[in-house]
């Protein structure tokens, strides 16, 4: 360690010097994006993919997400579950096509296999099991499924892309608690698995059987009895680290914090029902809603006040950022033009059998949307190279295409 | 720099006060050692100095604890984050986040400290206690170690003037636990941080101690030097004992001190010879493991191992955290996974795999008490636990009490198993275990926790089982514990045995292992007090 006196107190203005010139010349140095950032950018691609159901369209924003997941996502295990919402979303289609084949309206003229028709009751009218199979039929379960799928592993891609553990971290002040209590629920729950696994295990040396009614009082108590015990260890640990300081608020302030809140939160119900449901008063609509919303902001402003905490390696909004979350909102936007420009591009009718066909606006949102596979920063990678790995000679050509892996600083640069 | 002012402190559940009338002063830069029998208000005394007592364990604090000119009074912990860290027994069960780098953060976000700071201390203090290759590792992936210096090191990013610890080694291996203790050390020098530790095994730390508080379990706190007040308590690590029997004044507390006045001893013990190892039994094994392969998703726990246990004998177990010992204790058992290697137990019926029989069968072949003895019982009370442990083993009513009270004497029959302390709780499971009269036990880790009375009350235990013709494995990484205790050392590592023979053989050959009577005594083979007492004795005796 160095001197200590020194590390107590940095001289602030030097360090936020540093740190602004850092910020210019780490632009395109590995390092994780704001997570707000991926989800902005994940949502208007979710959204773009909700204005259309044209496969060729909806297939372009998949493969822009797998691009840029590809390109840009760390090596963390959420990472890896971009494949899985994949297979998901390939489920999704299936099913969608098999609900189409096994309850199918029978409506087409292209019928592609007569399957028999299961007769139903009377009063099962209107559901028909099997029977002839159009193509007609097929193709529209196969668009709305692939729309479904689409929106889904948009969000998969975000999942991917962003530490979930980071996002609880970037919440306002208010909900801090809230958003403890989640951390500590999240890894609590891996240590109850391991303690159940332990306990099963140690049933077995006393002879009983690891499952049945009987077995789970044997597991369920010294389970919950370690579960109690870690959590007041974990209690005891926050509490003496410092966990819950806050300012000293006057009573009165802490109730009127409450009150706003509340207030703001049940006026945006109200506003919400009033804005959904056509018959109640104007007043109950958009106003109610707008002036609820105001509140509840007030209150959790004034409530983040009280918290006072401060944030180790904080994300920031910087170019980046606003480049990603900028190209999804633009996809978004760009996508509900094409749709009041050219409807029937967008949503293809599947009676008469068409080609599915691209407008130029809508080629254009999917360029917007992959635009961040090279926009963004690469991810670092959580454990830097161990030997750094000899660039081979072809790969000088190609510097703004290094994979995130090659370019990997280490851990002290991000 | 922390001052307790005729501080009593009385649980609302027990007639006695845990502590009573307690003055104090320890002075800055002073590294307090905190000693007693379990039960003897240790954690109390630690969780007072930052409030925990009574602000979140309940109770009633008489008098005054002042840390840094703050009363803790009127400071509730979350109040004297800045001035005091605590890391408690279990470092994981302490951690609020999930990565090393984050744990180190959390403490200082809390006080609020501005980004810039947090980087540079985080950065300091993994250099401080050589962790910076562990920064993005999940907590949960750290070895015990690890987990206790990253726990150290949380509290540390605080600067706080004073660190609490409670027995921050027990759990450790004797490498592991000279890390951590020489991070602490470093700490007193270097920055002059206050440090309290409590400890069990007092060979550890006293060496390095100002001073020690004793506790004799009457809420009274013997204060003073280490070597006048281990002068007066009853038990003391091996060194003290030794420096005890030769006469030495005032007692050695490091091997150092001890080996350069050990030479007039020496010279006394040159004609003795150590009693000399028990013969290595010849007849047919208790249990015979043959290549015996445990693997877990991207490790390999324990590689190709043979081990014969012979009746009779106590075998310890030794080798660092994650060499494979308790694996290797579950697959023998057959409770654990094997993936190769054959095990066999000769049986009334024949030689048998305990993995082939029922869970039920194969406990009367071997039995194992896990390393968290809780974890077998279940029931409300210590008489529930003993007839449910007649009912499985299919033996007649009170077999298990009678086996309870040979181990620890008088155990309260309506008392709750959680409400024992340590050393009673694995009395229990022990005898749980033995209701099924296995001739192999092994035990795994049994002495984490114990006290140096419940160990020697756990030690006789052992041989006694041993003497029944019981084959004994112990796994442990207590080297005082195995001299007085093993026949035979079995040392792992990487999952392989990397040393196999008698305890004389394998300790005196490798100072991790050497127990501090053979540090001492060196070149003689001496291994315990208590073979050095009889032998003075022998030979001083006809003069």
């Amino acid at each position: 360690m160095t001197d200590r006196a020194v590390v107590d107190s940095g001289p602030p203005a030097r360090v936020s010097a540093w740190s602004g010139a850092r910020s210019v010349r780490a632009g395109r140095l590995p390092r994780s994006l704001h997570p707000g950032a991926w989800w902005c950018w994940a949502l208007g691609l979710a959204t773009a993919a909700s204005h259309t159901t044209n496969p060729l369209p909806l297939a372009m924003i998949v493969a822009a997400a797998a691009l840029v997941v590809v390109r840009r996502r760390g090596d963390a295990p959420w990472a890896l579950a971009f494949r899985m919402y994949l297979v998901l979303g390939a489920v999704i289609v299936a099913m969608r096509v098999l609900f189409r084949l096994v309850f199918g309206g029978g409506q087409g003229d292209h019928v592609l296999l007569h399957l028999p028709e299961i007769p139903l009751p009377a009063w099962a009218a209107g559901i028909r099991l099997f029977g002839p199979v159009a193509a007609e039929q097929l193709l529209g379960g196969f668009y709305d499924g692939l729309r479904l799928a689409t929106m889904l592993i948009c969000l998969g891609a975000a999942n991917a892309l962003a530490n979930p553990k980071r996002l609880l971290k970037a919440v306002p002040g208010a909900l801090y608690a809230v958003s403890t209590a989640v951390v500590v629920a999240l890894s609590v729950a891996p240590q109850l698995v391991e303690s159940v696994l332990r306990v099963r295990r140690a049933r077995r040396l006393r002879g009983a059987a690891g499952h049945g009614l009987r077995a789970l009082r044997g597991i369920a108590v010294p389970v919950l009895a370690d579960a109690l015990d870690r959590s007041l260890a974990l209690a005891a640990a926050m509490d003496s680290r410092g966990y819950g300081r806050t300012a000293a608020v006057p009573a009165g302030q802490r109730a009127l914090t409450g009150a706003l809140v509340l207030a703001g939160l049940v006026g945006v119900c109200v506003g919400t029902y009033g804005l959904l449901d056509a018959t109640v008063p104007g007043y109950l609509g958009l106003p109610m809603l707008v002036a609820g919303l105001a509140t509840a902001v007030a209150g959790m402003l004034l409530a983040g006040r009280q918290v006072r905490r401060s944030r180790y390696r904080p994300d920031r909004w910087r170019l980046a950022e606003l480049a990603v979350a900028g190209c999804g909102l633009a996809t978004a936007a760009v996508m509900t033009m094409a749709g009041t420009v050219d409807p029937e591009r967008l949503y293809p009718p599947v009676s008469p059998l068409t080609w599915p066909e691209l407008t130029p606006l809508v080629v254009l949102a999917v360029l917007v949307a992959v635009a961040p596979a090279w926009l963004a920063p690469p991810a670092p990678t959580a454990n830097p190279a161990p030997r750094p790995l000899p660039v081979p000679p072809a790969a000088s050509g190609r510097t703004d295409h290094t994979s995130p892996r090659d370019t990997a600083q280490p851990e002290a640069h991000r | 720099m922390i001052d307790f002012d005729r501080v009593t402190v009385r649980y609302a559940e027990s007639r006695e006060p845990m502590l009573r009338d307690v003055r104090l002063h320890i002075p800055e830069g002073e590294l307090c050692l905190v000693a007693g029998r379990t039960g003897a208000g240790k954690s109390t005394l630690l969780r007072a100095i930052n409030g925990l007592v009574p602000h979140f364990t309940g109770g009633t604090l008489y008098g005054t604890v002042t840390v840094h000119g703050r009363d803790t009074r009127a400071h509730p912990p979350r109040d004297l984050a800045d001035v005091v860290g605590v890391v408690g027994q279990d470092p994981l069960a302490g951690f609020v986040t999930d990565t090393v780098e984050e744990e180190l953060a959390y403490g200082m976000e809390q006080l609020a400290l501005p980004a810039p700071v947090m980087r540079k201390r985080v950065e300091e203090t993994l250099d401080l206690l050589g962790i910076a290759e562990l920064r993005d590792r999940p907590l949960r992936t750290l070895s015990g170690g690890q987990q206790q210096r990253v726990a150290i090191g949380a509290v540390l990013t605080s600067h706080p003037q004073v660190l609490v610890l409670d027995e921050p080694t027990s759990a450790l291996d004797p490498t592991a636990a000279e890390d951590v203790l020489a991070a602490v050390t470093r700490l007193v020098h270097d920055l002059g941080v206050t440090v309290v530790v409590a400890e069990h095994r007092l060979e550890r730390v006293v060496q390095y101690a100002d001073r020690l508080l004793y506790l004799p379990g009457d809420g009274t706190v013997v204060d003073g030097p280490p070597d006048a007040v281990l002068a007066g308590i009853e038990l003391a690590p091996p060194l003290i004992e030794l420096g005890r029997v030769a006469g030495w004044t005032p007692l050695p507390l490091s091997v150092r001190d001890a080996r350069r006045r050990a030479g007039d001893l020496r010279q006394r013990l040159a004609d003795a010879s150590p009693p000399p190892a028990a013969p290595v039994p010849d007849g047919v094994p208790a249990l015979t493991a043959r290549g015996v392969v445990v693997r877990y998703p991207g490790t390999v726990a324990v590689r190709g191992v043979d081990l014969d246990l012979h009746p009779g004998q106590v075998v310890a177990l030794m080798g660092r955290n994650g060499s494979g010992k308790s694996s290797l204790l579950w697959a023998v058992q057959g409770s654990g996974p094997r993936q190769s290697g054959t095990v066999t137990v000769p049986g009334p019926d024949g030689d048998t795999d305990p993995k082939a029989l029922p869970a039920a069968q194969a406990r009367r072949r071997v039995g194992l008490v896990p390393q968290t003895p809780g974890d077998l019982l279940y029931l409300e009370t210590v008489a529930a636990e003993c007839a449910q442990a007649d009912r499985e083993s299919e033996v007649p009513d009170g077999t298990c009490r009678e086996l309870l009270d040979h181990l620890t004497p008088g155990l309260p029959a309506d008392r709750h198993p959680r409400d024992l302390s340590e050393g009673q709780r694995l009395a229990l499971a022990l005898a749980v275990q033995l209701t099924a009269a296995p001739p192999v036990v092994l035990l795994d880790e049994p002495t984490r926790g114990l006290d140096y009375r419940a160990k020697r009350q756990f030690a006789t235990v052992v041989r006694r089982l041993a003497a029944q013709g019981r084959a004994v494995v112990v796994a442990t990484h207590d080297v005082e514990l195995v001299a007085i205790l093993a026949d035979r050392v079995v040392v792992m590592a990487q999952g392989e045995i990397v040393a196999d023979g008698t305890a004389a053989e394998v300790m005196l050959a490798s100072p991790a292992f050497a127990p501090q009577v053979a540090k001492v005594l060196a070149p003689q083979s001496w291994l315990t007090v208590d073979q050095v007492t009889t032998a003075l004795t022998r030979t001083e005796v006809p003069r």
